[in-house]
């Protein structure tokens, strides 16, 4: 006699204590800590604050440390938790001139009001696996590090000091697009409402602001190699901490939340300009949480990409294709369909082979009669 | 979504059936337009749910927003409640909304399912809510939404009438055997998400509610009680299900959905009800197929 296999709900229980295990891992080593996962795993901590659409490092770390270190597992987490959270309104925009700035770099300009500020970057470190990191407790100082090397950290201002965007300062000479104005309307939103096209730029920075590093990344690196080139340039890239403002209406005045912690990139791109619109710069448009340089420049180059016909440029790349580059940008969206195809797909596959088999018998019979 | 300090970090509770009572109205709102306009895919705000996309999202997001303190929920897969996805939802609601559960088709209020419509012939008092991957019938000939909506908006079918022609002209019948595109009310051309087309007459004229839920793309619609629902076809080659050549080997039950088990590596196999329910009540009842005990 033949009994189903059954136990679904004994399996997906064992399978869950096999994962706690296999999470918490040798159970003779100490348990990671959120507050080391913030403190040293700082940079996939921002990432899953910048794509989980939610800035809270400690959740981050947590989502990081209960999604064993992957990434877009711990971002779902985020997800699944920001969306139950009721909204009390919209703060102020974010002043990103007023920022404290830990990071500025310009591509365009040797020097520029401000300065410009190295900060923490792996960039110019020579990537050399660096031993001495493995060594435990004393052994965590590094060839690079400050201590090791003699570098001088420096201090970080108390307060942010007003450091004009260099956008601004182009600005000026009417050589550069102006920012749109404020109209004041209330910002669409993505995760409150469905998205119709073609979309308005908050609609289309939103969504690519929680769009998926690696794809974006792909994309901005396609304008570069000529599927819709727009000679970019680094304007600025700037990083650090910026105040958030609520108006609370029920008081009238305007108060403080904190600071979170954000990297803006303005991409500087060329325009030949149009019959309306004398030659000048356009620009591309990143802003993410966290340090996250190399996602701020690829959403800019990508935001770019996407405002080919407002320019008034020809549509001819992948990355100009507004529908396909943001309905397939969300990580948790992509990998839950991909990943769907796990789950059991027997009835629509018996159909399938019961059609494969009739289709097979024709063929067998039609072939038999060519013989005869 | 509220929290409470207990040590360390606070505790996290949900509201009934996890979704805020807005986001209820939400949806409820968008299943009203649906249910008015039967077989148009309304956008609605899905939010993100803690199951992934493509798993089920949409329909658990429908089943939030039905479902009361009174109701009985059933959830299948592939027909069947022992299934892990259909465990792991109705573990879901069991601890986010405390509602009775159950396996049976008959006691159920609310069924949600993926790619199956149950056997046993639904009533007026119950709701099945479908899980859907692709809402839009038209995708897969017209990649582009701001496409699609236009031609349901014409109703331009044409380019389905012309895939479902060169199937017949490709392979003298129509090669679509499940998320068989169906006419609902004389109106829209639907999706009846990837249910094998054996169960497309089922949706005709049923008296029960039918709801589906699209979470990743956003989209809700619905058949309402007793409405014309129409698979597509022509005069000449008019629709027609699959047909099993043998009986349940379990329940004897002809008539019914069957899945094929590979019993060995020597070319044997069994079919049996893919409907668990269906099967077993039958079994209970006395029904015996060849290799039923």
């Amino acid at each position: 006699m033949y009994v189903a296999a059954k136990g679904g709900e004994k399996a997906i229980r064992n399978a869950h204590a096999l994962l706690a295990k296999r999470r918490r891992g040798n159970e003779n080593l100490p348990s990671i800590g959120l507050d080391q996962i913030a403190a040293q795993l700082t940079l996939a901590v921002d990432r899953v604050m910048a794509e989980g659409s939610l800035y809270d490092i400690e959740l981050a770390s947590l989502a990081v440390k209960q999604a064993r270190g992957d990434l877009i597992e711990a971002i779902f987490l985020i997800r699944a938790f920001r969306t139950t959270l009721p909204r009390f309104g919209n703060a102020q925009p974010l002043d990103t001139s007023r920022m404290l700035v830990r990071r500025r770099v310009s591509a365009t300009f040797k020097d520029l009001p401000g300065g410009q500020l190295l900060g923490p970057t792996f960039d110019y470190t020579h990537r050399l696996l660096d031993t001495a990191l493995g060594g435990g407790e004393n052994g965590d100082i590094s060839g690079d590090s400050p201590v090791a090397s003699g570098g001088d950290i420096g201090d970080i201002p108390a307060a942010p000091v007003a450091m004009p965007r260099v956008t601004d300062l182009l600005g000026q000479e009417g050589l550069i697009e102006a920012s749109p104005a404020d109209d004041g309307a209330e910002p669409f939103d993505i995760t409150r409402a469905p998205v119709a096209y073609p979309v308005d730029r908050a609609t289309r920075l939103q969504t690519l602001a929680r769009g998926d590093e690696g794809y974006l990344l792909a994309l901005g690196y396609s304008t570069q190699r000529g599927y819709a080139r727009s000679h970019p340039f680094v304007g600025e890239i700037r990083f650090g901490d910026v105040e958030v403002i609520f108006e609370v209406p029920e008081l009238g005045f305007e108060v403080s939340l904190g600071t979170v912690q954000v990297t803006e990139c303005q991409m500087v791109n060329q325009f030949k300009g149009s019959a309306e619109v004398p030659p000048q710069f356009t620009r591309g448009y990143g802003l993410v949480f966290g340090q996250c340089e190399r996602k701020a420049m690829s959403m800019a180059l990508v935001e770019r990409a996407l405002r080919w016909k407002e320019l008034g440029e020809e549509q001819s790349a992948p990355a100009q294709d507004e529908e396909f580059v943001l309905s397939h940008c969300d990580n948790v969206q992509a990998t839950g369909f991909v990943e769907h195809l796990k789950l059991p797909h027997y009835v629509d596959f018996q159909a399938e082979l019961d059609l494969v088999r009739r289709m097979r018998a024709e063929h067998e019979a039609e072939m038999k009669e060519a013989a005869e | 979504m509220s929290a409470s300090d207990v040590g360390g970090m606070p505790q996290i509770t949900y509201n009934f059936a996890y979704l805020d009572e807005q986001t209820k109205r939400m949806i409820r709102r968008a299943i009203l337009k649906a249910i008015a306009v039967p077989g148009y895919q309304v956008p609605f705000a899905a939010r993100e749910m803690p199951m992934p996309y493509g798993w089920g999202t949409g329909g658990v997001q429908v089943t939030a927003a039905v479902l009361g303190r009174d109701d009985v929920l059933k959830v299948i897969d592939q027909g069947a409640d022992d299934t892990t996805n259909a465990v792991a939802i109705r573990g879901f609601f069991e601890k986010t909304a405390r509602v009775a559960t159950t396996t049976s088709t008959t006691e159920a209020t609310v069924i949600q399912t993926r790619h199956r419509i149950p056997e046993t012939k639904l009533r007026e008092d119950q709701i099945l809510v479908y899980q859907v991957p692709i809402p839009e019938p038209l995708r897969f000939l017209e990649p582009r939404e701001t496409e699609t909506r236009q031609l349901h908006a014409l109703a331009e079918y044409g380019l389905m009438h012309v895939k479902l022609y060169e199937d017949i002209a490709r392979h003298g019948h129509i090669a679509t055997t499940y998320a068989y595109p169906v006419e609902v009310a004389g109106r829209y051309v639907m999706d009846p998400s990837p249910i094998p087309k054996f169960d497309n007459p089922k949706m005709d004229d049923s008296p029960a509610l039918q709801l589906f839920g699209a979470g990743r793309e956003k989209r809700i619609y619905a058949i309402p009680p007793h409405t014309k629902v129409r698979s597509l076809d022509f005069e000449d080659h008019p629709f027609k299900v699959q047909r099993f050549a043998k009986p349940c080997a379990l329940c004897g039950a002809t008539g019914a959905y069957l899945d094929e088990v590979i019993l060995d590596d020597k070319g044997g196999r069994m079919f049996v009800c893919s409907d668990t329910d269906f099967c077993n009540t039958r079994q209970e009842e006395g029904h015996r197929g060849e290799m039923g005990a």
